[in-house]
């Protein structure tokens, strides 16, 4: 599924990274412990957060994340805005607990 | 290809370019056409290694060359140094201040996951003198 069938059908807000809307989703990982999602998450992935920080912009990039889902309406700061604008890193957002939203792209993964 | 040097200078204060090594390293890897694998591998160690020089050490040094077989990554600073290495490389020790927490860090993984992305890993650190990391990725 590609990122932008994702933030389609989930009625996502685009913060940035309009270049990696074809990006292809694989899998799923939620936490907000960079260097535990930098062990456990795999490229690929749509990665639920609510850390929107510079910080874990980097963390996108070096491990080849798909898409940040920022749930909960966790804000993006300015710097870390910046970052994604310029790595191209799409960062969408939702209202919805990162539950939720799992369980969502998980069904939407198995059709 | 022949060998490629890469040399960093990582400052100790700035979070906000806390990963401009590993980033430039990982786009000089991917015009080299290495495979994602090893991209991935050897840029999450390097993070994880700059943060660590500007979380627990007020920045260092690092170096990555590249052979036609294996990626070498020395990672140098001169900070506090580690007391009980073997302690800080298992999964979940950490002494970083609760201000890096709120940002995400502290959970105790980063030297695990340097163990685990590397096919090498060697540390050395003396207290009060400082710490050096070496790693070194295999391009197979
Ligand atoms: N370069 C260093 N200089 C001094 N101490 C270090 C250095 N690197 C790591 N340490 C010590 O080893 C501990 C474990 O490091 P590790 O990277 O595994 O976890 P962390 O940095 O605390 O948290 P995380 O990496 O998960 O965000 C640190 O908390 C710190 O006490
Ligand atoms: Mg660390």
């Amino acid at each position: 599924m590609k990122v932008c069938e994702l933030c389609e059908k989930l009625e996502l807000e685009l913060l940035s990274g309009e270049n990696s809307l074809g990006n292809d989703i694989k899998g799923c990982y939620c936490g907000d412990l960079l260097s535990w999602v930098m062990s456990k998450a795999e490229s690929g992935d749509a990665w639920l957060t609510v850390m929107g920080n510079i910080n874990s912009i980097g963390v996108a990039v070096l491990a080849d994340i798909a898409c940040i889902i920022l749930v909960e309406n966790a804000p993006l700061d300015a710097d870390a805005l910046k970052k994604a604008t310029e790595n191209d890193i799409a960062v969408l957002r939702s209202s919805k607990p990162a539950y939720d939203i799992a369980v969502s792209v998980s069904k939407l993964l198995g059709d | 290809m022949s060998s490629l040097q890469l040399h960093f200078d990582v400052d100790g204060e700035d979070f906000t370019r806390a990963g401009e090594a590993s980033g430039s390293i990982k786009r000089t890897l991917k015009e080299l056409g290495l495979t994602p694998d090893i991209i991935r591998n050897v840029a999450i160690s390097v993070y994880e290694g700059e943060i660590n020089m500007v979380i627990h050490a007020n920045g260092g040094m690092i170096d990555c060359e590249v052979l036609p077989d294996v990626i070498n990554v020395l990672l140098r600073d001169s900070g506090p140094g580690i007391a009980d290495i073997s302690l800080a490389m298992q999964e979940g020790y950490s002494t970083a201040p609760d201000n890096v927490r709120d940002l995400g860090f502290g959970a105790g993984m980063g030297l695990p996951n340097i163990k685990k992305y590397t096919d090498e890993m060697e540390i050395y650190s003396t207290p009060g003198v400082g710490t050096t990391i070496r790693l070194k990725v295999y391009i197979k």
